[in-house]
């Protein structure tokens, strides 16, 4: 040990400086987030502040933009759309999901064969399954209509997306339908790691099957349910391209939501300052959504403290 | 408080039996200990008794009542688990109140059975904690706490001790045997460690492989164990088990493969001429001048007592000894064998003769 000891160069010196260290591996990883995050989130907000069109730039016009859109009641009805839209589809997503979850929770005949299938809805690329419901939804060809039909129930087809109501509510169930994979697998995850021994406990205790979900299952999976409801929420939020392909926002921009209407406006209308206002318009909904996520994720008192 | 009883259960995983015929009764207010190597369907068992588990044949039952066909909450019985499965998200109050809470009892009525009960097993400045925040042996007690809150017909422990450290183990091990007595209520207990059986129950249950090998007082099982199994199980060393047939000129005397001679108190008629397994507990020997040569091997001296491993012929035995024993290993020493101690045991069917 003695004989070895120089005098200490001045690299040597940096490299056992731990905060330079610490620097230097934050590096990589600061540059990526500042090239790919930071950019282009801040480029958006400028534009929001321009009345740059495509081809030209803009020039800083302050808050007029958004003076305009808040008295578009075009803009308007693509917020309510867009609340509508994701306040209806994530929770049935996680009505549905959870009970699916529950499901596969259960020794089930073929289990992994099932949670393998429940899964599809989710890995097939968006743009596809949109047109599948696309003909599913169509006013002439639909196979709900026609099924309807021959059962005797209707005498006309139904008009899937072409009344305001109706496309709303298709739109909504064909995001349900791509959506619920991700909760019901990220829950089913999370009752995997509730020990089976509470349920013992629990039922020897005399609870019913729905005192155990009331009273064990559904607290223990709180953490888990916050997660996953973000993201979700997150998701349904800033939805395109199910809208973009079933009706472009359509009939009457009954089923516009933001983020499809800041394209509409930023790229084919060509006022790319006004589109990148609406999109900078979603951030303090999607804001809301992550607090609240950041609130409830925070670890519950019963998970603190002591080892395990 | 009620009996329990097993009428020849059984039980299978598909097409693997693991309980294979089980007859036990335990009267009302007994401490029963299940015990058994690992895998010999002690657990099994008591998951029946339970509810957690159905039975594939026979009955089960408590106070006279068949319980086959009942849920588990409908059979008044409280399980302290291994793992102790506490709820993680409720603190220790809630957790023994769990089941009152769930019959919808009034917060008066609640606290009049929760306070006793955590005040008997010292955890009434824990009652506002989470699980998380105790040590291995406040939650051993919260779940034994649970239990007393319960006032059940049965208790029904699965070796709540082997998560604990073993200076901890032998405390609990006390208080829950003091409890018992305190309580009355019937108990069945499961361990695969025959010093906890020994030392708290009222009557052992030696399992083995889905059977029952024996059922009795704990010296009953020390002093005249059914066969070979229950005899090394049961004791701690182990009994010395030797090879050997009885001299056909002198009943009297066990020689054994190697050639050493062994005395035997009684040799029934049964046990002549047939391959045997010589029985001897290592504390049925002392040092003497004149007896067998013994080859030391290892010494163990514990302050109290001193533990030898001795070699006679090429057979290795355990001896304990109630004294200092200066012998060092290598040298020889003369063993005297308590003759009228000693067992025979049939080495093809395990039972014991003598």
């Amino acid at each position: 040990m003695t004989a070895t000891t120089k005098p200490p160069s001045a690299l040597g010196a940096l490299t056992r400086n731990n905060t330079f260290l610490g620097f230097m591996f934050l590096l990589p990883a600061a540059v990526f987030l500042l090239c790919f995050l930071t950019y282009p989130l801040g480029l958006g907000v400028w534009l929001g502040f321009t009345d740059a069109k495509i081809g030209r730039d803009g020039v800083f016009i302050g808050l007029d933009n958004y003076i305009a859109l808040a008295n578009d009641s075009v803009f308007w009805m693509t917020v309510y759309n867009t609340v509508l839209y994701t306040f209806i589809a994530s929770v049935l997503k996680f009505a549905l999901g959870l009970w699916l979850a529950l499901i596969l929770n259960e020794n089930l005949p073929f289990k992994s064969f099932f949670r393998a299938i429940i899964l599809l809805p989710w890995v097939v690329p968006t743009v596809l399954s949109a047109l599948a419901f696309w003909w599913i939804y169509d006013a002439q060809f639909s196979i709900i209509s026609w099924s309807l039909i021959k059962l005797g129930l209707i005498d006309t087809p139904i008009n899937f997306l072409g009344d305001p109501n109706n496309a709303r509510a298709s739109v909504i169930a064909a995001n349900v339908w791509r959506g619920i994979p991700f909760v019901a697998i990220s829950l089913l995850a999370g009752l995997q790691t509730i020990p089976q021994s509470l349920h013992e406990a629990a039922s020897l205790d005399g609870a019913t099957g729905w005192q155990r979900f009331r009273f064990i299952t559904l607290p223990m999976l709180t953490p888990i349910i916050a997660v996953v409801m973000t993201f979700s929420v997150l998701f349904t939020f800033t939805d395109f391209q199910l809208i973009y392909v079933l009706t472009k926002g359509g009939p009457v921009n009954a089923t516009h939501l933001m983020a499809t209407l800041s394209f509409q406006r930023g790229i084919p209308g060509g006022q790319l300052g006004e589109g990148a206002a609406i999109a900078v318009a979603m951030i303090p909904f999607l804001l809301a959504s992550i607090l609240f996520s950041f609130f409830g994720l925070q670890r519950r008192k019963w998970q603190q403290g002591g080892q395990d | 408080m009620a009996s329990v009883e097993f009428a020849n259960v059984r039980k299978s995983f598909g097409t693997h039996p693991v309980i294979k015929g089980v007859d036990i009764e335990i009267a009302d207010g007994e401490f029963v200990i299940l015990v058994g190597p690992s895998g010999c369907g002690k657990s099994t068992l008591l998951r029946m008794l339970a509810g957690l588990e159905n039975i594939s044949a026979g009955e089960i039952r408590i106070g006279g009542q068949v319980v086959n066909g009942l849920a588990p909450k409908e059979r008044d019985i409280a399980m302290v688990f291994q793992n102790y499965a506490l709820y993680p998200h409720m603190t220790v109050a809630d957790n023994m109140a769990f089941s009152l809470t769930l019959k919808g009892a009034a917060k008066a009525e609640i606290d009049k059975r929760v306070k006793p009960a955590a005040e008997i097993l010292g955890l009434t400045h824990l009652l506002d904690r989470f699980p998380r925040q105790l040590s291995g042996g406040q939650r051993q007690r919260v779940a034994m706490g649970r239990a007393i809150v319960r006032d059940p017909q049965v208790f029904l422990f699965d070796e709540p001790l082997s998560n604990l450290d073993a200076k901890l183990r032998v405390a609990m091990r006390a208080e829950i045997k003091e409890l018992h007595q305190r309580l009355k209520t019937t108990t069945v207990y499961v361990t695969h460690d025959q010093i906890e059986a020994m030392t708290m129950a009222d009557k052992i249950v030696v399992m083995h492989d889905g059977i029952v090998e024996q059922i009795g007082a704990p010296l009953e099982l020390y002093d005249q164990p059914a066969n070979l199994f229950v005899a090394s199980f049961i004791g701690s060393p182990a009994m010395n088990m030797i090879k050997g047939r009885l001299d056909p000129n002198d009943a009297l005397k066990f020689v054994t493969e190697k050639g050493v001679v062994l005395p035997v108190a009684k040799a029934p008629e049964s046990a002549r001429g047939r391959a045997l397994i010589y029985g001897l507990r290592p504390e049925h020997m002392t040092i003497a001048d004149g007896g067998i040569p013994a080859n030391v091997v290892v010494i163990e001296p514990t302050g109290s007592e001193t533990q030898m491993i001795m070699r006679i012929g090429g057979d290795d035995i355990t001896g304990v000894f109630h004294q200092r024993i200066n012998a060092r290993p290598g040298e020889t020493v003369g063993l005297s064998i308590h003759a009228e101690a000693t067992y025979l045991f049939d080495a093809e069917s395990g039972k014991r003769l003598v």
